[in-house]
């Protein structure tokens, strides 16, 4: 039911009975103008929603086409257009830095989202099986400290973290266990987030299925990976989508384990192009910030149904 | 006691307490991932962490105990003072910001029109990338001297520098770039606003209000567990910038100390003086101000959140 046709019958009620020849006249009438009314409302919302809408796309257009640009008109030239677009800017970016093609870091950014993305969705459900699932003393208090977590913030954990692990070697060295820092924590299930998602999804499952296997005979593993992990389908797409995005995303702790360009991730790689002793112009910058984009653009067009579906359900923060 | 508990329920046979045992071993067998990541990269290095901040330690020479000593030089350190008054300015003026505008921007999609699910996801898009460095690097060049942000205030009689070194624009410019995200609180305002009861909207129509009423007499009231939610997530993120205030002012918290957030200063002294003990006193008193804060949202929202009898 529409607002404005809403109105018009409290309108009508609160004229109180009008003659009644002129009954089928008036209601004829206010329905023309409720029609006009809703008419002007929905091309109000249109106008209101797609000037929000270039706004807020603006700053991604003129990424893109500043990426075609030469490096002098990007700052003094206002107009996205310009008569020498070319892609060398692309070719410049591919090139990489410190002897390391842009290849090099996209790979390294790859396998971080990937494992990334295998060790939250392996750990968390695991948990959240036994939370949700399982009755063992002392759940609800491991409950709390778990969702008290989501709100520690992670600069309390890193230095102790930091030390631990330059005493072990792992900090910044030139072989992939450099990635070691930055994953481990996502094979211990320590995002609360994903863990809470998937809790919250299996308490809405049925019981029915699990207690029927119970009588079969079926343990706990059996349960898990026979009933609910198949279930837990569309939690575990939703955490691989946001678990990829964030560990593509991660500036801050990839800032402080990687220190050798080789196994710089993008974002990394990308500070690096801003450093001014780094020499590089603003054509290359903009065309190795599109470049480390795509990939999650590329997650958001195929996904965009679930990942706002997932916020609106759990409170993820994006 | 006892004798209570066992008039209640019936004394378990060997064979219920067996299953009963299996359960627990099971239950710890499924949490033990989270277990060791619990004790080992979060209430462990939040002790170690504690403990730290009361020594100077540089991680090559053995720790040496302080006292309080971090704690009261933090108080006489300007840049600490600075990278709190910059960091509490962003949190007052950027989180109520953002969320008026999710809010503003959620009424006005929370209507059937076509093409609402297209808006929904443009609008959301900004908080999927926003905090990336590659956002970071486009503000950075939209607001710099002759930038296209300047060449637009020429239009208005700016004299064509930037935002980016001016250091009383860099703080707006950085509460745009936070408020340019409202998507994903947005997002969470529209599934709230789609388990008000439309009952509610009819009786008041009936009654006679208007649009303005509705919104402070229904809707708020209705909305304000979501509002409530989105609020204490939105703070708790706004004390953690980062990334942006990083890579706009190149690394430097610049010009004149006017994007020095908490967690940049935090960095500086962690990991560019490796002064671990000054550096985990930093830390501990962020957890202790977002704990402050947080227990006084909490304790206020008795007062503004309504929560209705069948919502949990």
């Amino acid at each position: 039911m529409s607002p404005s046709t809403l109105t018009g019958t409290a309108e009508r009620q609160a004229s109180g009975p009008p003659p009644r020849r002129n009954l089928a006249e008036r209601s004829k009438k206010l329905r023309s103008q409720a029609k006009v009314r809703s008419r002007v409302r929905s091309v109000l919302f249109h106008v209101v929603s797609m000037i929000v809408t270039v706004i807020l796309l603006y700053p991604a257009f003129w990424l893109v086409m500043s990426s075609f640009k030469p490096s002098h008109e990007i700052i003094g030239n206002p107009s996205p257009f310009s008569s020498e677009a070319s892609f060398d800017n692309y070719a410049e970016a591919l090139e990489g830095l410190a002897r390391n093609s842009f290849w090099t870091f996209f790979t390294n950014s790859l396998i971080v989202a990937c494992l990334s993305v295998v060790g939250v969705t392996l750990s968390c459900s695991v948990v959240a099986y036994a939370f949700s699932r399982i009755k063992f003393p002392g759940r609800n208090v491991f409950f709390v400290c778990m969702i008290s977590t989501m709100l520690i913030p992670f600069h309390v954990v890193i230095i102790p973290q930091f030390i631990v692990f330059n005493t072990l070697g792992l900090v910044g060295g030139r072989s992939y266990t450099a990635f070691i820092p930055l994953l481990i924590g996502k094979f211990l299930a320590a995002d609360g987030f994903f863990v809470f998602l998937m809790v919250q999804f299996m308490r809405g499952l049925p019981n029915d299925l699990d207690e029927a296997a119970r009588i079969d005979g079926a343990g706990h593993p059996r349960i898990f990976v026979s009933i609910m992990l198949p279930l837990m389908r569309p939690a575990l797409v939703t955490s691989s989508i946001f678990a990829f995005i964030w560990a593509w995303n991660d500036f801050f702790a990839p800032l402080i384990y990687l220190n050798t360009p080789n196994r710089y991730t993008l974002m990394v790689a990308l500070r690096q192009y801003v450093d001014p002793t780094s020499g590089s112009d603003y054509g290359t910058q903009m065309a190795m910030a599109v470049l480390a984009l795509i990939p999650v653009l590329l997650f958001f067009l195929a996904f965009q149904r679930m990942i706002v579906g997932g916020i609106a359900t759990t409170g993820l923060k994006g | 006691m006892a004798t209570q508990l066992a008039s209640k329920r019936p004394p378990l046979t060997p064979g219920r307490k067996r299953l009963r045992r299996r359960s627990a071993f099971a239950g710890y067998l499924f949490l033990s991932p989270w277990l060791i990541g619990f004790f080992c990269l979060t209430a462990g290095p939040m002790v170690a962490s504690l403990i730290l901040s009361f020594t100077d330690y540089d991680l090559f020479n053995r720790p040496e105990f302080l006292g309080f000593d971090n704690y009261t030089r933090l108080f006489k350190d300007p840049s600490f003072i600075q990278a709190c008054k910059v960091t509490g300015l962003y949190v007052i003026i950027g989180t109520p910001l953002k969320l008026l505008v999710s809010l503003a921007v959620a009424m006005l999609l929370n209507n059937e029109h076509r093409m609402r699910g297209f808006y929904r996801s443009a609008y959301y898009l900004p908080s999927l990338i926003g905090g990336s460095v590659s956002v970071a690097i486009v503000w950075k060049a939209m607001f710099i001297d002759h930038g296209v942000i300047a060449q637009i205030g020429q239009m208005f009689g700016g004299d064509g520098t930037g935002w980016v070194g001016n250091p009383k624009l860099t703080l707006p410019m950085l509460i745009l770039l936070t408020v340019w995200q409202f998507g994903a609180p947005m997002v969470i305002f529209l599934a709230g606003l789609k388990q008000i009861p439309q009952e509610l909207y009819e009786a008041a129509m009936v009654d006679g209000a208007g649009a303005f009423r509705k919104f402070f007499s229904i809707t708020m009231p209705m909305l304000s567990p979501v509002l409530f939610f989105n609020l204490a997530l939105e703070t708790i993120h706004a004390f953690q910038i980062f990334n942006s205030a990083f890579i706009i002012s190149n690394g430097t918290g610049g010009p004149a100390r006017s994007t020095l957030f908490y967690t940049l200063y935090l960095y500086f002294k962690g990991f560019r003086d490796f002064e671990m003990g000054y550096a985990s006193a930093l830390a501990w008193v962020l957890v202790i101000v977002i704990g402050i804060v947080t227990a006084i949202l909490f304790k206020t929202s008795n007062a503004w959140v309504y929560y209705s009898g069948d919502a949990k």
